[in-house]
């Protein structure tokens, strides 16, 4: 069950981040899923970006909904606060927390039920306002915990265990974050550590509302021949189009980089996310090409992962509204009206 | 009969005429001839072309509920005239634009009918088709004024305010009422028999709706995020907060903002925006009605289990379904005391009127505080969108908001270890930590079995011993709430029991019984759950009757489930028809009940 913890046998030559802390207080309770299950790989790649970024544990929230992948921020960073929110509705509870508390950073994890079937209202309105947050999903096209249906993310022509092969047309998160204008879309691979933390890193620091669309197959219901969401599948089909390299605020790029295929991006706070473009034509600074680039491969049947757009500068939802930088949440309330003799003067209005 | 002080006008007219504000200043120039005054708006679900009513009650005795007469109609919608004149009481009168003369269609025994030339007049005096059309209506407001000897240089005064930055508007607003007025002063034996006189009956009060109170009061109590998604008819009251904080709570030098106001994208996502919010330790709110309740029940659900604090204001309109969404109702008590599936209930406050949605607007968010939980403020259309004459609001700077068990970074840091649903205390409410405040306060908040110590659980005794817990906590609450009203007399062997916007009707309809020596204690519920003095109102009667606007009794079958009350006590008096309840209704069927043998 997830409330055993792990015991905490620390080496003492574990690596230390700039708090003193190591990767394994950055752990949670032990993990419920199955036995190679994806989204315990994104567990990893989270714990190690949370880790590497040095992010105080309890300055992080840990949001979620329902399903398989809501379960796991019990299994990521027990020292942060979390909240296991309603089926489809983390990115409202987000919103508000946000609201609230700006100093905090939120990372979501959602699944492609939660996000595309039931929820799909919420996460489209979470990247129109510009949420300043990472939004993991964790894509595996099924419905786990209620045995195998497919999600509205499944391929036409994906087979299910038993059963017909689907035909409707998938709900592609990528595709609609780019349309909505989200502004850092990724996808990735549970598979592909190397690729994920640096995205995940780069979602944690965006100002603004930064999607990664990971691949993480269900080992029990959607793993066979046939399955589009697949190991094998995603292996044979996965194509890295940009890697990012994340940069802290003042470090200087000290990786080499073949000549035109490095590009570095700058974000609010002065760190860089530095895109590695495996396909040199293509510019993940353009919206349009991003589309269009992503509807190509798709009809080729390829999944291209990576950083495939960012725009690191518009406004996030407090910038647009014009909000104090203060945490609303610690304005101390005697401060919030104008008081008794104001009081007077404003219901004098109503006589 | 003539009276002083003591007329009914109704006014019929097109909606998206103009007509509103020239009601208003109505019923504010009687208000400012100290004469207590009650304004009732009947308005479609439309943006234009459909009739509107508009109901000014004169009553220098000070009743709060709309009347059951009408002694002067202005009748200025033609599709209407015939159902407006047989409205009015006989001995009436009937006001209508002679423009177009209708002898024939207005023709009445009982009824004196006055025309007046209204369209001639405006088209003979102002340029433009809306000049004359808003004309038209300041006009009537001038007959009026003649017929019930309103005086006109509080009509003045008025209107140099309402225009203090356009004075061209005072003079053809002055204009429009003089061509009224002196138009009825020459044609018509004025005042009439049922007229107004300057009295002191207003000092020290206001005239304010209930949704502009309760975004005041949310403003005071330094509601922080406020999440809301369009519906009537609370949507004002959001408006009114956001207009006050822009006032209050924008720095003059940054222009920062110390508000949030989102807009959602419907009413599961604003009520899931609250909950983050408080969460995060912020005060914040949201205002619906029947259907987004309906959207809200999963969460609603959550935060109750989780004990995480929301206010939500309910203004109620007319159900089921979309119903009727601009008549008032006060039928989602029980989808608000039991939102959610499995057991949840949850604490409703029921203000009566403008003053008490300021008061409660604020106290809603100290009890949410404490008591970890949503709390509704169940106020409704009548309450919300009416103008009601209502004492001063006050603000007592001394008093400090209540924020409830939460620990702070001292106290966390000095702690062996937190847990989170551990009850301390004894009175059923865990102290809670807020997120980014210290490493020891972290916690999982989540809406599956969880154990005292916050972890998960599928553990029978483990999940139980919490649901026990949620138990000991309502019972706190129902020492802690708000307390009922009770005017209690040991002679009187039967009580009236009512919430919310019936207090009016029952209070008038209580002075009207007595004078038929038909004497009625009575008992003001003002929170659920029941307080024991309700428990023993009930107890201390052999008959109650239980007043409320709903067609299934659902406050009568609250007191039966939460305080079991004798039900062979409790007798209903329902008025569901969409239209505030008045004191006629309660006369009428108390004085049936009293005819069929029960006691009074």
């Amino acid at each position: 069950m997830s409330y055993i913890a792990k015991p905490k046998v620390a080496h003492p030559n574990l690596p230390r981040n700039k708090l003193g802390l190591t990767a394994r207080d950055y752990e949670g309770t032990v993990s419920t899923l199955c036995a190679g299950c994806g989204h315990d790989s994104v567990t990893a790649a989270i714990i190690q970006a949370v880790f590497q970024l040095n992010i105080e544990p309890h300055m992080l929230a840990k949001m979620s909904g329902i399903g398989c992948s809501s379960k796991t921020p019990a299994y990521f960073v027990s020292s942060s606060h979390g909240f296991n929110s309603v089926h489809g509705r983390m990115p409202s509870v987000t919103t508000g927390a946000n609201a609230a508390n700006r100093s905090l950073t939120y990372i979501g994890v959602s699944g492609d039920g939660d996000s595309l079937s039931i929820g799909a209202g919420q996460f489209v309105h979470a990247i129109r306002r510009n949420l300043n947050m990472c939004y993991i999903i964790e894509n595996n096209g099924v419905y786990g915990l209620t045995k195998g249906q497919f999600s509205a993310s499944a391929d036409v022509g994906s087979k299910p265990k038993k059963g017909e092969p689907n035909e409707m047309e998938p709900i592609d998160p990528v595709s609609v974050a780019l349309a909505l204008g989200a502004t850092y879309v990724a996808r990735s691979f549970s598979g592909d550590r190397e690729q994920l933390v640096p995205l995940i890193k780069g979602a944690l620091t965006h100002k603004g509302f930064a999607l990664v669309d990971v691949i993480s197959p269900c080992v029990t219901f959607n793993d066979h021949e046939g399955s589009t969401k697949s190991y094998k599948h995603t292996r044979q089909f996965y194509h890295h189009v940009v890697d990012a390299d994340f940069v802290p605020p003042a470090a200087e790029i000290k990786a080499a980089y073949e000549e035109g295929s490095a590009m570095p991006v700058e974000l609010h706070d002065g760190s860089k996310i530095v895109l590695r473009k495996v396909d040199k034509a293509y510019d993940p600074t353009s919206r349009a090409a991003a589309f269009s680039y992503l509807r190509d491969r798709v009809n080729a049947g390829e999944i291209i992962t990576g950083l495939l757009y960012i725009d690191g500068l518009r406004k996030e939802m407090h910038e647009v509204m014009g909000n104090t930088t203060t945490p609303l949440c610690q304005l101390p309330l005697d401060g919030l009206h104008p008081g008794a003799a104001e009081l007077k003067k404003i219901i004098s209005r109503y006589r | 009969m003539a009276t002083i002080n003591d007329v009914v006008v109704k006014i019929a007219t097109v909606n998206g005429t103009g007509s509103a504000s020239a009601n208003g200043m109505l019923m504010k120039a009687i208000f400012r001839m100290g004469i207590p005054v009650v304004g009732k708006n009947y308005f479609p679900s439309n943006i234009q072309g459909l009739p509107t009513w508009y109901e000014v009650r004169v009553t220098g005795a000070g009743y709060q509920s709309r009347s059951d007469r009408v002694d002067l109609m202005v009748a200025m919608n033609a599709q209407t005239y015939a159902r407006d004149l047989a409205e009015v009481s006989p001995g009436g009168y009937l006001l209508y634009d002679s423009t177009w003369p209708r002898q024939k269609e207005l023709l009445s025994e009982d009824v004196t009918v006055l025309g007046v030339p209204l369209s001639r007049l405006c088209n003979e005096r102002f340029e433009g088709a809306r000049a004359r059309i808003l004309m038209k209506n300041v006009a009537y407001v001038g007959v009026v004024a003649a017929l019930l000897d309103i005086d006109l240089d509080v009509i003045t005064k008025l209107l140099e305010q309402t225009f203090a930055a356009k004075k061209h508007l005072v003079d053809s607003n002055m204009q429009a009422i003089r061509l009224g007025y002196d138009y009825a002063q020459q044609n018509f034996s004025c005042p009439l028999p049922n007229k107004v006189q300057a009295m002191n009956g207003t000092a020290g009060h206001i005239v304010i709706d209930g949704n502009t109170a309760a975004g005041l009061g949310c403003m005071y109590a330094g509601a922080t995020v406020g999440a809301w998604y369009p519906i009537t008819p609370s949507t004002s009251l959001m408006d009114a907060f956001r207009s006050f904080c822009s006032k209050y709570r924008v720095d003059p030098e940054t222009g920062a903002k110390t508000f949030c106001i989102i807009q959602a994208e419907d009413e599961l996502a604003a009520i899931g925006m609250v909950l983050g919010a408080a969460w995060n330790g912020a005060r914040s709110f949201t205002p619906t009605s029947g259907p987004g309740i309906s959207l809200m029940s999963e969460f609603i659900g959550f935060a109750y289990y989780a004990e995480v604090p929301a206010v939500v204001f309910d203004v109620q309109r007319t159900g089921p379904s979309t119903g009727m969404p601009t008549r008032t109702q006060q039928s989602d008590l029980m989808s608000c005391a039991y939102a959610s599936h499995g057991d949840t209930k949850h604490v409703l406050l029921f203000p009566a009127d403008p003053f008490e949605c300021f008061e409660m607007s604020q106290s809603a968010f100290d009890f949410a505080e404490r008591l970890q939980t949503p709390v509704f403020v169940m106020s409704d259309l009548d309450i919300g969108m009416n103008d009601w004459m209502v004492p001063d609001f006050e603000f007592d700077e001394s008093k400090i908001p209540d924020r409830g068990k939460v620990l702070s970074a001292d106290v966390l840091e000095n702690m062996e270890k937190f847990y989170r649903y551990q009850d301390v205390d004894g009175d059923g409410i865990a102290a809670r930590s807020l997120p980014g405040v210290h490493a020891k306060g972290s916690y999982f908040t989540r809406g599956s079995g969880h154990t005292r110590y916050g972890a998960y659980t599928e553990d029978s005794a483990a999940y139980q011993d919490v649901m026990d817990r949620l138990l000991v906590k309502w019972e706190t609450a129902r020492n802690i709430l708000p307390a009922a009203e009770i005017e209690y007399s040991k002679f009187n062997k039967t009580g009236i029991l009512t919430i919310g916007s019936g207090h009016g009707a029952c209070r008038e309809a209580r002075d009207r019984l007595s004078a038929e020596n038909i004497n009625l204690n009575y008992c003001r519920v003002r929170a659920f759950p029941f307080s024991d003095a309700v428990r023993e109102f009930i107890a201390q009667h052999e008959v109650v009757y239980v007043v409320e606007q709903n067609r299934d009794a659902q406050l009568r079958s609250m007191l039966l489930l939460d305080i079991d009350a004798d039900p062979a006590k409790l007798v209903s008096l329902l008025h569901y028809n969409g239209m505030p309840i008045n004191a006629g209704f309660v006369v009428t069927r108390i004085q049936e009940e009293v005819a069929k043998g029960r006691a009074a």
